[in-house]
């Protein structure tokens, strides 16, 4: 909490100005009521003064009085404007450096946080911050001061109603307390009838076809009305309890009026000083309400930014470690590489393997066998936990991490797409010439696709490149792998949705056009690896197979098997 | 698969900007028909209780007029007061809670009514429906939408009744004490009325602006930080910052404006309020000076005038809620309007003691009536034979599967199963003669046994261990947490896709209908858990007619015809053999797909 509200010190003079505004304004509407008993109880009724001054008097206390209310207003206003002005940049500075943060997360620290969860930090946890400290500017002074104020008034025109005045309201408090403590208990069961019959939904949106086709229509319905009947049972329950708050907020609220005049009676006070207490007892509560709901966004602010807080004090600068070049003449080297993302069991176990420029690694396997757990470590996302990994001879630990990746052009697995143009998506902030960049989509048999657009490279993405399909994203990802020219291509499963027929053409013009460039290629399909130099085969993080296509059909069972599969099961 | 998509919200726009509100408003009070009497009662209730709380003002107006402070204080007369008082808020409070929580019982029946009657229109709507439309879309009606109606229902009806209610009341009241003093209000309420409006007008848009920069910003938040490790891949983080830059500023600014002009009504409502009172103090103290009025008629009209002027705004705001949930409604009522699956003619026969003889008679189709897309298609499958689809990933494959289940109707040609017109059978009974295993597999939270039992109600235990034993997974479902009762659901099994295509499976071989359509495809499934998959499809597959989207050479060469789909319609139809001997198409594809280049 400390360190987000000192995002609101570059903006202390705005926020102090705007407080002392705001509490001229209270102040302001304080005084409205005083001024309200004094023409009544000291002016009109007092014997002692002539028509005349009496008049004169009245109509000055009424300026007084709109006076007052245009105070209020601009100091309101005004107040306001400088608030918003203060919040909004402080979520802004805020939102920035969280962003910033989470762009120069590393991989680890972002499984740590989760994807979801720093989503959810940088959108709903950096709104509900800016509610709390609007709110909190807005309301959350002038409540206490409307409050504070009128109790003092109230003390000074007449301690013993005001002691009467100051009983009703931890009654509301305690009311409205209870209500609320009753009702949260309910509002999770509420919550998770709802999930039941989102899912429930869900499901059968999912699995129209299944449920038509065993004809289960009534079926579905009928359990959907149980769903549904007891989520409304218990909703109305939660209504019973919260429909409560009002009625006997304002009960309260009213025999408290019926109090204060009883007591005035009794002691005997005047009639204008009861009607000025029943001003201050309407405001004292509405600001106790206003205050009341104050706390929810506090308490739901706080949490949020401590959430953010948690991602900002992450340190992400980055460790190299100095270590001599070495002399092999590989392109990438793994050497008694073992890894395990949670410590627990490797993912990886000692791999080891070895390739020169130019070449192709193919890496087969099942999901889950550790193959882009190698690609990981080989663009240094993760640091292995035993032996080491070489690009160019050099430990990866020993670059920048900026200088090792400028090597790699990478399609990962389901990598993402912008909703912006293909342009913008291939060439990815690097500011490619348009000659790199026509090169490589032609290569990644794009262009076809591409020429066919009315706005062509222009063309737009929608929100997760819905308007393309599968195997023209993984064209349009494999385009902007290729961009750069890179030393070294890594393509993760990444030309699964293809066709043969484009597959094929692919690795041909892969060989024609990129021929010079280091190739690491992932893939469930043998014939995307078949032709590679060397061939790894993982199963649970091992590996169990290497060598080229037909020295692995000879000697690696497993490799053998996928391969009979793949190709024509038991008539191949 | 269509390739149009339809926004459920998007039908307002090409229908014409404006909510028919008509037609909104016909269809909710069928809603609320059983509740009329209800309501009525609610409705009394809530008046009664706002005359009570309206009459308190004037009671404690008497009662301050008998505070004598010189003293002759007429005690027992206050005391009167004071108890007429509290009986009074008593039964007021008491009526208020009646009336909301009848309300809540309306909306709440009222919600229910409609879910259920969404839900099972959805049940009966055709596949169509759900393949040009988002899931989460159908969910945010059938949950989001209706509760705004129904909150719009809980809270507004009540509350413009009780605000009408209050505005005349008081306005009587204040009538009541001094006519003269209520013209006060011919100069504050239009003045807050057109404040507000004003206000209003302008704020509205700069709020729509303020949550659609938002909306920007957080996509591109959620966009960027999925792929976070490509941004760092290619080193491009500062770029992504300073688009990001932008987005936050253009909310930020966005934000500020609308909240400047947002934050503007509060102290406006304020300032008239308050221009009020001032007014009403000083003309009430003049007129107390003549005589014509009491400090308590003073007090009683500052009560009054506070309730009197509240529910003015209070009317202004809901009006916003009135029309979002009113657009919600019209949502609902839509996807209601819909048409369902035609239902089947009257003198449809149900198929029976089906063999699985399939003809098809130069069939035409098309998801859109405009693009044709399978021309003239014939094919004749005896009992037990195996037809494969072949073709690349959108060349059409589950089209034959849409038409042959029926999910949609073709445009032209006929199906015959046994030899009788498919669209002289009941719908039902064609699709109970198949079974599907897609590649989809679709699993619902319940139990294993549930799940696997789906199909059929009547199976007990012994039947569904003996399928699974048959495809394979009894021994990993005993090794379940619970066994067969064991819930699935997103969180609590650990189970892999290729177990659940094996659940999928056992489902198929319990129903063990005489036609089988397969989708062979088993991608992202390790090496074994394939060939156990493989061998259970064979077992599923004896003697039957199949019809299977075909990835495997085995199945494709084994297959009794073959067709070939591209760009959506059947190209090419033979034997492997005969198709290869064209040299068309197929042979193309086969060379492409199965030798290395």
């Amino acid at each position: 909490m400390k360190k987000t509200l000192r995002y609101l010190r570059p903006y202390g003079g705005t926020v102090v100005a705007g407080l002392i505004l705001k509490f001229i304004g209270a102040v302001a509407e304080l005084f409205l009521p005083l001024l309200l008993e004094y023409i009544i109880n000291d002016v009109a009724t007092n014997a002692a003064l002539s028509h005349d001054n009496k008049i004169n008097m009245i109509i000055f206390l009424g300026i007084a009085m709109l006076g007052c209310s245009f105070a209020a207003l601009f100091g309101n206003v005004f107040a306001n404007r400088l608030t918003v002005k203060s919040s909004g940049n402080m979520t802004h500075d805020l939102r920035y450096d969280l962003f910033k943060k989470t762009c120069y997360l590393s991989s680890r620290q972002v499984d740590e946080f989760g994807v979801p969860s720093l989503i959810s930090r940088l959108t709903s946890d950096s709104y509900y911050v800016n509610q709390m400290v609007a709110r909190t500017l807005r309301l959350g002074v002038r409540a206490p001061i409307l409050i504070l104020g009128g109790t003092i008034l109230a003390f000074w025109r007449d301690p013993v109603l005001a002691c009467v005045l100051l009983g009703c309201v931890p009654l509301v408090g305690v009311a409205i307390f209870v209500i609320t403590k009753k009702s949260v208990p309910i509002y999770f069961g509420v919550q998770k009838r709802q999930d039941d019959m989102v899912r429930k939904v869900q499901e059968n949106v999912t699995g129209v076809r299944v449920i038509k086709a065993l004809d289960k229509g009534e079926y579905e319905t009928e359990r959907f009305d149980a769903l549904v009947k007891d989520l409304a049972a218990e909703e109305f329950k939660a209504n019973k309890i919260m429909s409560l708050s009002h009625p006997v907020a304002t009960l309260i609220l009213n025999l408290g009026l019926v109090a204060i005049i009883a007591a005035g009676a009794a002691l005997g006070s005047k009639s204008g000083t009861v009607l000025a207490f029943l001003q201050y007892f309407v405001i004292i509560l509405n600001a106790m309400i206003a205050l009341s709901k104050i706390f929810v966004v506090i308490s739901r602010g706080s949490a949020s930014a401590a959430r953010i807080e948690k991602v900002l004090d992450t340190d992400v600068s980055e460790t190299t470690e100095s270590s001599q070049k070495r002399n092999t003449g590989y392109k990438i080297q793994f050497e008694n590489v073992s890894f395990s993302y949670n410590g627990v069991k490797d993912n990886l176990h000692d791999i080891d393997f070895g390739i020169y420029a130019g070449q192709t690694l193919g890496i087969i396997g099942a999901t889950g066998s550790g193959k882009s757990t190698i690609i990981n470590l080989m663009m240094r996302f993760y640091d292995p936990d035993g032996g080491a990994v070489y690009v160019d001879d050099v430990n990866v630990k020993s670059y920048r991490v900026k200088e090792l990746r400028k090597k790699f052009g990478v399609a990962f697995q389901n990598d993402f797409l912008m909703a912006d143009t293909l342009k913008e998506n291939i060439d990815y902030g690097r500011d490619l010439d348009d000659e790199m960049i026509n090169k490589a989509i032609i290569s990644a048999r794009a262009s076809e696709f591409i020429d066919a657009l009315p706005d062509k490279l222009e063309h737009r993405l929608a929100q997760k490149a819905n308007n393309l399909s599968g195997g023209q994203k993984q064209r349009i990802l494999i385009a902007r792998a290729l961009a750069a020219h890179p030393e070294i291509l890594i393509l993760d499963d990444s030309s699964s949705a293809l066709d043969y027929e484009t597959d094929a053409a692919l690795r041909r013009s892969l060989k024609k056009d990129y021929d010079d460039i280091t190739k690491v290629i992932v893939a469930q399909r043998i014939s995307a690896i078949k032709n590679a130099d060397l061939i790894l085969v993982m199963d649970d993080g091992e590996i169990i197979g290497r060598g080229k296509h037909d020295e692995l059909m000879a000697s690696c069972e497993e490799y053998a098997m996928i391969y009979a599969t793949q190709m024509g099961g038991d008539n191949a | 698969m269509p390739e149009q998509r339809i926004n459920i919200s998007d039908t307002r726009n090409i229908k014409g900007k404006k909510v028919d509100k008509k037609f909104v408003l016909l269809n909710l009070l069928k809603y609320l028909r059983p509740f009329i009497p209800l309501l009525c009662l609610v409705l009394f209730f809530n008046v009664v209780s706002t005359v009570l709380s309206l009459v308190g003002p004037k009671l404690c107006g008497l009662a301050i007029d008998e505070i004598k402070p010189g003293g002759g204080t007429d005690f027992d007369k206050i005391l009167l007061y004071a108890l007429i008082l509290i009986g009074v808020y008593i039964l007021s409070a008491l009526l208020e809670y009646l009336s909301s929580i009848g309300m809540a019982y309306i909306s709440r029946g009222t919600v229910k009514k409609m879910r259920s009657d969404l839900f099972a229109h959805l049940e009966k709507l055709p596949v169509g429906f759900f393949d040009v439309r988002q899931a989460g879309d159908i969910i945010s009606v059938l949950s989001y939408d209706i509760d705004t109606v129904g909150e719009s229902l809980a809270n507004d009806v009540i509350i413009v009744l009780k605000s009408v209610v209050l505005i005349i009341g008081s306005l009587v009241m204040m009538l009541t004490i001094a006519p003269l003093l209520v013209l006060v209000f011919a100069v504050t309420v239009p003045l807050s009325v057109i404040m507000t409006r004003f206000i209003v007008r302008r704020v509205q848009p700069l709020f729509r602006a303020r949550s659609a920069k938002l909306g920007q910003l957080n996509g591109y938040v959620e966009e960027i930080t999925t792929g976070q490790k490509t941004t760092r891949a290619y080193g491009c983080e500062e770029k992504m910052i300073a688009d990001f830059e932008v987005k936050n500023r253009d909310a930020i600014d966005a934000y500020s404006k609308a909240e400047y002009y947002g934050t503007i009504s509060g102290p406006s409502v304020g300032l008239v309020n308050n221009i009020s009172l001032t007014l009403v103090s000083v003309f009430g103290a003049l007129m107390f000076m003549n005589g014509s009025i009491s400090p308590g008629q003073i007090s009683s009209f500052i009560l009054y005038s506070r309730k009197f002027s509240g529910p003015i705004n209070e009317i202004a705001n809901i009006m916003g809620e009135f029309q979002s949930a009113i657009a919600a409604a019209e949502r609902v009522f839509r996807v209601l309007e819909e048409p369902p699956e035609p239902s089947d003619p009257i003198d449809a026969r149900e198929l029976k003691d089906v063999r699985g003889n399939v003809k098809i008679e130069d069939l035409t189709f098309g998801y859109d009536k405009k693009k044709t897309i399978i021309h003239d298609l014939s094919l004749s499958v005896e009992q037990g034979q195996v037809v494969a689809i072949v073709g690349h990933t959108g060349a059409g494959k589950t089209t034959i599967i849409n038409l042959l289940m029926r999910f949609y109707d073709p445009d032209g040609g006929k199906i015959y199963i046994d030899g009788q017109d498919t669209r002289t059978l009941t719908r039902a009974s064609v699709r109970r003669a198949f079974t599907m295993v897609l590649q989809d597999t679709w699993l619902f939270a319940g139990t294993v046994f549930e799940n696997i039992a789906y199909g059929d109600p009547d199976v007990d235990r012994e039947d569904v261990e003996r399928v699974c034993k048959a495809a394979k997974i009894h021994s990993f479902i005993t090794r379940l947490p619970n066994g067969y009762d064991t819930v699935l659901n997103e969180n609590a099994v650990n189970i892999s896709k290729g177990q659940k295509q094996l659940l999928t499976i056992a489902r198929a071989m319990l129903l063990d209908s005489p036609m089988l359509i397969l989708d062979e495809a088993t991608s992202n499934v390790d090496t074994r858990t394939e060939q156990i998959i493989q061998d259970a499809m064979k077992e599923l597959m004896k003697g039957k007619t199949c019809f299977v989207i075909a990835h495997r050479l085995s199945t494709i060469r084994n297959a009794d015809k073959i067709l070939v789909m591209r760009d959506g319609d059947v190209v090419e139809q033979g034997t492997h053999e005969s198709l290869m001997r064209l040299g068309g198409y197929y042979s193309k594809l086969y060379y492409s797909q199965f030798e290395s280049e």
